[in-house]
């Protein structure tokens, strides 16, 4: 391969803007065979890579890049499932660019290796192949662990647990398992079968998953140690969402970005009447905030036949939080991106149905504590913008049902769970926790990194409670 | 898969119908609710416990089949299984000590009433208790409200049994001293019972049926404005005092999906269908 071959990445396939619009299929098709050979003969399969460096989890890049090259995609798939036993979401949902891809060295001089894709097709090409089951290898005194809430730091501590033999039994209080990736993150982007294949692996590694169990309200954490378990993980995410507290705000049509995801995607919202739960998008959709959740609000909104949908952002393109490739998708698609505003009232038609929103213009001063330059309100700039349905996605926070429910567990200002970071442990004994309920919202792959510290505390924490070391 | 144990018309398009799930009704108290999912297609629907067998290990609700789901919910029988049965969610209702309670019940909701009803008198309240319907066909646990009141009226909105209407209650209200009530009904009986109880300042508690999707603080479909402060009908409630509450809001937006519940129950009228299975 030449220089000037190497610095240039394999691109992948997309569906084309005019049909993904109107349609919840994945937009991004993912490498054939070839084009994933293609790509992997570009890595330098460096001695001392930096890649792994920026993924939180330390997949062996070279290594299993090194096995697709070889045609050992089955292998490949295997080397990563060593650190991350997610990478069909992960290939699809990371924030490459920030992580593994941004730290390769041919980013240098010219695209870093598409990490992420190759992640994807090695693991997609092993789901169709049919996954098989590892071998469960006992080390040491085995216990009994509850997991709270089923996302990808639940699934993670999980799989690890139970590969181990312990026994595992994971409580979820929604009807599916998976946590943000079934219900916030749109089809078009993970497609929900995928989610599920995860989750059913892990129920063939023997996890007893107990959809409908909403700890905190049938069982308390206390309640749980008291029928036999010897540890607890809290993986229950950050799903309560914020709202603006501006007047307006309980009209019809204003949607926190949960409620609508969730009726879009766990509930399958975009196929009413065949499935029971409506949504009802209007005609001019403002979604209020600039993260992944801003996006996929957005993008679904699309699909569901508005006209004109607006992100409306207080600061400027340069500090959106989202993934960039979803940003890329998005203008791509049409959204409509208001910077640098800030709503300021809903107004409403007689009938409680949202018809306006009031904006105020912003401009960057001087950088806040996250380091991003703070906006400030432009006086006197306020206009009004002609929407019918408004999405809110200013973020969540924990959901602070356990924390109230459970004596011992302390936690921040933030209603975040205090942990250990060495060990996941909770100030309560027994309880480890991680993912979004410690670090507030944040990604698929920090919530598993997490996972994985708390699993081998708990296998710890087992082995000195039982005394097998 | 949740059992369907038994399964009783108590009016017509009313039914009780008794769950199996020892989990759930070990932890239920009176005012909490489930929700259900009858199908992989199905929507979830929040109803409030009636009533628990914790010999049997049952959990019992009572619905008004007036929608697509309910009406399916209304065509399984005894020895059939809906896949969803999510529970016990919300607080608890307020069951203490308070002395002489006021208790109002419409339709449907009397069957909850009563176990609300039953807490109450088993903590030495006094009870004073009205049963309401919309005709005398329509009395949903008229007799099971009785057995535990120390004072008992029944109205109807046609006036065919007992009372026309609440506004006798005004003279019950005028004549003995309440310490609190409850009421559980449509958010117009509610509405109209916070009226009357208003000027007295009787700490009147409403079970307010928001819409509702997940139940557990995830949405924020059910916001209500208490207090002039939002909350959330699911973790903060679903009991909240009805003097603070936003009642008109509420009524707004519970008609968010007006056109497409309508929608939904013409189909389901009109192409049938019941519980998906497999
Ligand atoms: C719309 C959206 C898009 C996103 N896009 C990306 C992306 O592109 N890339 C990326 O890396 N990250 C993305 N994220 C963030 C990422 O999804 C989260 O950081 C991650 O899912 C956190 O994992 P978790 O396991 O901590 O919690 P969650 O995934 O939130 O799972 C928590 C689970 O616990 C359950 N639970 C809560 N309370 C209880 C209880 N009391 N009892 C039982 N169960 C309970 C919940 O129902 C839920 O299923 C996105 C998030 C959203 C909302
Ligand atoms: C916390 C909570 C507890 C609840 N407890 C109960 C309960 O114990 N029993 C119960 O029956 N319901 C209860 N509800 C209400 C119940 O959840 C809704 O009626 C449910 O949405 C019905 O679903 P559906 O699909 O059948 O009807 P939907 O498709 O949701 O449509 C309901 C439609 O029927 C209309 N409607 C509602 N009530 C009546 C009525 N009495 N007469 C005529 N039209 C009506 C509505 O305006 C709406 O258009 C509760 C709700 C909440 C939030
Ligand atoms: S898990 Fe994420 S960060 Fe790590 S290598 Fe894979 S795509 Fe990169
Ligand atoms: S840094 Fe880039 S080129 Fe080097 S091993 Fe990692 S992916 Fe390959
Ligand atoms: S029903 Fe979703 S937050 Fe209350």
């Amino acid at each position: 391969m030449d220089k000037e071959q190497r610095k240039h990445e394999t691109p992948m396939a997309k569906q084309g803007v005019l049909d993904r619009i109107h349609n919840f299929y994945e937009v991004a098709l993912g490498y054939t065979e070839e084009q994933a050979r293609a790509e992997a003969e570009r890595c330098l399969q460096c001695p001392n890579p930096r890649c792994v460096q920026g993924c939180p989890v330390d997949v062996p890049i070279p290594q299993f890049i090194k096995l697709i090259k070889e045609g050992n995609y089955i292998g490949a798939s295997e080397k990563i499932k060593e650190k991350n036993s997610l990478p069909a979401v992960c290939g699809r949902v990371c924030p490459q660019e920030n992580q593994c891809q941004k730290f390769c060295v041919i980013g240098k001089m010219g695209d870093p290796i598409s990490i992420g894709r190759l992640e994807r097709f090695v693991s997609d090409y092993e789901r169709n192949q049919g996954v098989t089951i590892p071998e469960k290898q006992k080390a040491g005194a085995t216990g009994k662990v509850a997991i709270v809430g089923s996302g990808p730091a639940g699934l993670t501590v999980a799989a690890d647990l139970v590969k181990l033999g312990h026994e595992v039994v994971m409580f979820e209080s929604l009807h599916s398992a998976g946590g943000v990736l079934m219900y916030g993150i749109p089809q078009f982007r993970l497609p929900k079968e995928i989610v599920q294949a995860e989750v059913s692996y892990i129920k063939k590694l023997g996890v007893e998953v107990k959809t409908n169990y909403t700890i905190g309200r049938i069982f308390t954490i206390d309640e749980l140690f008291a029928d036999g378990f010897d540890a607890i993980f809290v993986g229950s995410g950050a799903g309560l969402p914020r709202f603006m507290n501006i007047p307006g705000e309980n009209l019809g049509g204003v949607y926190s970005a949960n409620e609508f995801l969730i009726r879009v995607n766990l509930m399958k919202g975009y196929m009413f009447p065949e499935y029971d739960t409506p949504i009802r998008i209007g005609k001019n959709v403002a979604v209020i905030g600039g993260g992944n959740v801003a996006m996929d609000s957005a993008r679904c909104s699309l699909r569901l036949g508005a006209e004109k949908v607006y992100i409306v952002y207080r600061r400027s393109r340069d500090e959106l939080p989202a993934r960039e490739e979803e940003a890329e998708n998005a203008e791509e698609e049409g959204i409509i991106f208001t910077l640098l505003t800030n709503p300021t009232k809903f107004v409403g038609d007689e009938s409680g149905w949202v018809s306006g929103m009031e904006c105020i213009k912003m401009e960057l001063g001087e950088p806040d504590a996250s380091g991003r330059r703070r906006p400030v309100a432009v006086e006197g700039s306020e206009f009004m913008m002609d929407v019918d349905t408004a999405i809110i996605a200013i973020g969540q926070t924990p959901n602070p049902l356990i924390q109230r429910t459970t004596e011992g567990l302390e936690t921040t200002k933030w209603g975040t769970i205090i942990v250990n970071e060495e060990t996941g442990a909770a100030t309560k004994e027994g309880v480890y926790a991680g993912g979004d309920v410690v670090s507030g919202a944040a990604t698929v792959i920090s919530a598993m990194g997490a996972g994985k510290t708390a699993a081998a505390g708990i296998h710890d924490y087992i082995q000195k409670k039982k005394g097998g070391k | 898969m949740y059992k369907i144990v038994t399964k009783t018309e108590l009016a017509p398009n009313i039914y009780l119908i008794e769950l199996a799930s020892a989990d759930i009704a070990n932890k239920s108290n009176p005012g909490q609710f489930l929700i259900l999912r009858l199908d992989d297609k199905g929507e979830r629907v929040p109803l409030t416990i009636a009533g628990v067998d914790l010999n049997k290990g049952t959990v019992s609700t009572a619905f008004h089949a007036v929608g697509r789901t309910t009406k399916k919910l209304a065509k399984l029988n005894a020895g059939d299984s809906i896949m969803d049965v999510s529970g016990p969610l919300g607080n608890p209702a307020e069951v203490g000590n308070f002395g002489k309670v006021l208790l109002v019940g419409g339709g449907v909701w009397c069957a909850p009433l009563y176990y609300v009803a039953q807490a109450l008198k088993k903590n030495n309240n006094k009870l004073v208790v009205v049963a309401a319907g919309r005709t005398q066909n329509d009395m949903v646990y008229e007799n099971e409200l009785k057995s535990v009141a120390d004072e008992f009226h029944v109205a109807t909105d046609d006036g065919s049994k007992g009372n026309e209407g609440l506004d006798f209650l005004a003279d019950v209200l005028k004549a003995q001293k309440f310490d609190h009530a409850v009421v559980m009904g449509p958010v117009s009986a509610l509405k109209k019972v916070v009226e009357m109880t208003k000027p007295y300042g009787l700490n009147t508690m409403v079970t307010l049926a928001s819409l509702m999707v997940d139940g557990t603080g995830m949405c924020g479909a059910c916001r209500v404005t208490v207090g002039g402060e939002t909350k959330f009908a699911c973790m903060d409630g679903p009991e909240f005092n009805g003097l603070d509450v936003d009642f008109d809001e509420l009524v707004l937006r519970q008609r968010v999906y007006l056109p497409e519940e309508r929608m939904a129950s013409m189909i389901h009228d009109k192409l049938g269908g019941g519980v998906k299975r497999g």
